[in-house]
């Protein structure tokens, strides 16, 4: 590799997407178009839209400095996947105009300028026909070609909006190049290094003869210098476009029952499970996007203990579609929980859901070697297992067969974490099941753990409902208990409490205060007891 | 069908040939053929061999002593479960020693109960189950003939028509509890357990499950904020 030799180096043609993660965000519908909003990374500004900008908002500001000079900000946090994920569209339709696209990180793409000059007759033509393939995406994108493929990607972040393209003449790089600062190099320890040694132009550093850039800064450094030549060494190198894994189902016109959907979509769940195992491959982790007739987008990843076969697919997206779906449109508006967890409407696979779903989108999110994955010739108890409960899920819904995971908290309900089988516990419980929870009761704990806390009443001597102060204190101690509520009064026999609760002040929606009593009835019946305001409710039974 | 392996029997591999041969059953699904799960050293008193696997229970007991009950074959490292409990305090039962990882909930088995108790009584050697309806002789003789053939044990809250044993407490008190002051610390019930008419009683401390530990279960109990020691507690059961 030799920077002095300039046949070997071709034209190169950028294409660059502006503030692109913050374009890939409101591609996956996670923010709403023009309105301000940053991208957040370790905490810092990284990338702020056109309308943020505006605001005075600008890179490396702490979020509540940006908020401060926008105060309608929208936040969202870096996701590397998500911008490769939504970046994939837009170079299979650059390859549609001009093939051999080199993807140097998403948002940001090459191409050889020389074969597309060719082809359309001037390099002006050939880069027009990269921003008209962007354009009927509805993005928009700056171009810049060069003798480098380092100042073709100058050239294009010189463009403005108004003047999308810049082509910098054959062997006019170095000069177009001279003029910029050194940290458009992107490397910051060795700007700060050129900074201080008072080189701050490109030009400047590349007046410096070859021999001593090497010799003081070293092989980093030349390859700096030739880049600050206009002779970046690194060709471009078309990306060999990946097979696709993705399937895609198209209902038209939509289609609204949850059966219905599962029966059609059984020719591409195949598809999709064949394609995959031609490449030797399993899928591990699934994850299904699903488009109704309104637009509206959802999205899910699943997983799976093995791999995913064709029944599987079409069963995760049925779960999909009968969580995402409101079972009865009376029930709609009123409580929007409600809905979702409404219990047995699940059972029903004839249900009718809110909007007919017009397209279904199976991508694997995460594949193993097919041949890791494989079942033994008889397959072990445990297969057999797994086997017996995934029937069970079909036949009663996913979240209806479930192992617990110890969590943290403080209380009974939020120490057990239910996990529907064959899915991972949720990111980060090992981590908080682990913490020390000060304040947790002490065991032997309760065996009957009331999912939703049971209303009862704790009284006093003269039947009022005990109070108990804001330091703990208690005026008079219980005397009688009434265990909901058309249960008969019991006396209480013996008690402890209250047991203060302060959890989460900071935070006003999950803050929590509240006393607990440990009680024994007179019906030899011990109970764990929430208190409230004088309101009272049993957390547990110990039974 | 298992072939006949008795003319070997004299072979000094016959114990390699059992081996094998209960491979094949535990291939063909058939675990534990008339075979016993062990149980908590407290309970040996009520179940000298351990529950006997192939058979239905009812227990007419606190959800902590049938808790304590699965807690041996748990640890021993067959797989459990609970259908029909929504309730089921999985925190409580991993301190009696039942090993959550392999210990499957359905909490809402729906109306259709029965048959999703076949389903997982198909699979999971030991199975706790508070009915969800009646259940009438033909419907349990059904299912009795499954277990059987899987070698499963079925522990029921609640009567079951054709049961091998039913459990029932005769007495309990609680300890630890004063007038605001202490806390629920120790639980001494007494059992009796009734099968085709002998009665045995036992009186078991919940609270001292925690001391020998049944082999293959080596899980330290968690340290307990305040001292106190697992114990359980007892309170009439509904239904």
């Amino acid at each position: 590799m030799n920077p002095e030799t300039r046949a070997g180096i071709p034209r190169a043609l950028v294409v660059w997407f502006p503030d692109w993660p913050i374009v890939a965000a409101q591609l996956a519908e996670e923010i709403p178009e023009r309105v301000p909003s940053v991208l957040l990374e370790k905490g810092l500004v990284s990338v702020c839209s056109a309308e943020a900008r505006a605001a005075g908002v600008v890179r490396r500001l702490r979020v509540r400095e940006a908020q401060s000079r926008c105060p309608d900000l929208l936040v969202v946090h870096a996701d590397p996947a998500r911008d490769a994920r939504e970046f994939e569209p837009v170079v299979v339709a650059l390859e549609a105009a001009l093939p051999g696209v080199q993807i140097l990180r998403p948002g940001l793409c090459a191409l050889r300028a020389r074969g597309a000059a060719r082809y359309y007759g001037s390099e002006e033509n050939a880069v027009g026909a990269a921003l008209e393939a962007a354009a009927r995406l509805g993005l928009e994108a700056r171009a810049g070609i060069a003798d480098s493929v380092f100042a073709a990607e100058q050239a294009a972040r010189w463009t403005t909006e108004l003047r999308p393209l810049l082509i910098v003449p054959e062997g006019a790089s170095a000069r177009f190049l001279a003029e910029l600062p050194v940290r458009t190099l992107g490397e910051p320890r060795l700007t700060s290094l050129l900074l201080r040694l008072g080189l701050s132009t490109l030009g400047s550093l590349a007046a410096l003869p070859p021999s001593d850039v090497r010799a003081r800064f070293g092989t980093e450094g030349l390859m700096a210098h030739a880049r600050a030549r206009g002779q970046d060494p690194r060709a471009v190198v078309p990306r060999v476009a990946p097979v696709p894994l993705d399937r895609t189902a198209d209902f038209e016109p939509g289609l609204d029952r949850v059966d219905q959907i599962a029966f059609a979509l059984r020719p591409t769940a195949e598809a999709f499970v064949e394609g995959l195992r031609v490449q030797g491959l399993a899928c591990t982790s699934l994850r299904v996007h699903l488009l109704d007739d309104h637009g509206r987008r959802s999205e899910r990843v699943w997983g799976h203990p093995h791999h995913f076969g064709t029944g599987d697919v079409v069963d995760r997206v049925r779960w999909q579609l009968q969580s995402e779906g409101s079972p009865a449109p009376s029930r709609r508006g009123t409580r929007p929980g409600a809905a979702a967890s409404a219990g047995p409407s699940w059972r029903s696979t004839g249900e009718t859901l809110g909007a007919p779903i017009v397209q279904v989108r199976l991508s694997p999110e995460a594949v193993d070697l097919l041949g890791r994955r494989g079942q033994t010739l008889f397959g072990g108890v445990e297969e057999r297992l797994d086997h017996g409960l995934r029937r069970l899920q079909t036949m009663l819904g996913h979240g209806s067969v479930l192992l617990s995971v110890p969590g943290g908290g403080r209380l009974l309900t939020e120490r057990s974490v239910l996990v529907p089988w064959g899915e991972d516990a949720p990111a980060g419980t090992a981590a908080r099941a682990d913490r020390p929870w000060p304040g947790t009761i002490p065991e032997p704990l309760p065996s009957t753990v009331f999912p939703e806390p049971l209303p009862v009443q704790l009284l006093d001597q003269e039947f009022r409902p005990l109070h108990v102060g804001t330091r703990g204190d208690l005026g008079a101690p219980p005397v009688w208990f009434v265990p909901g509520p058309k249960a008969a009064r019991r006396t209480v026999r013996s008690w402890a409490g209250p047991w203060l609760l302060r959890q989460r002040w900071w935070d006003a929606e999950a803050s929590q205060r509240a006393e607990r009593f440990q009680i024994l009835d007179g019906e030899n019946e011990a109970w764990l007891l929430l208190g409230e305001g004088g309101r009272w409710w049993a957390e547990a039974r110990y039974d | 069908m298992p072939l006949s392996l008795s003319s070997v029997a004299a072979d000094p591999s016959a114990g390699e040939l059992h081996a094998l041969q209960e491979r094949i059953h535990a291939m063909q699904g058939r675990r534990n053929r008339q075979g016993f799960f062990p149980v908590l050293p407290r309970f040996s008193g009520l179940f000298p061999g351990g529950i006997r696997g192939g058979a239905a229970y009812s227990l007419d007991v606190p959800l902590s002593v049938a808790m304590a009950l699965l807690a041996g074959p748990s640890a021993n490292g067959e797989w459990c479960g609970a259908a029909g409990i929504p309730d089921f305090g999985a925190e409580a039962a991993a301190g009696f020693g039942v090993d959550l990882e392999r210990f499957v909930l359905v909490p809402d088995p729906g109306p259709d109960w029965l048959r999703v108790v076949s389903a997982l009584a198909d699979v999971l050697p030991v199975l706790l189950v508070r009915p969800g309806g009646r259940v009438t002789p033909g419907e349990a003789a059904r299912l009795g003939s499954r277990l059987r053939e899987r070698g499963g044990t079925l522990l029921v809250l609640g009567s079951w028509p054709q049961s091998e044993a039913s459990l029932r407490v005769r007495d309990s008190r609680w300890e630890g509890l004063g007038e605001g002051h202490g806390h629920l610390r120790r639980h001494r019930v007494e059992l009796e357990l009734s099968r085709r008419g002998h009665v045995r009683t036992a009186a078991v401390d919940l609270g001292e499950l925690d001391g020998p530990t049944p082999a293959g279960a080596s899980r330290p109990l968690r340290t307990i904020p305040g001292g106190g020691r697992p114990a359980l507690v007892e309170v009439p059961h509904e239904s």
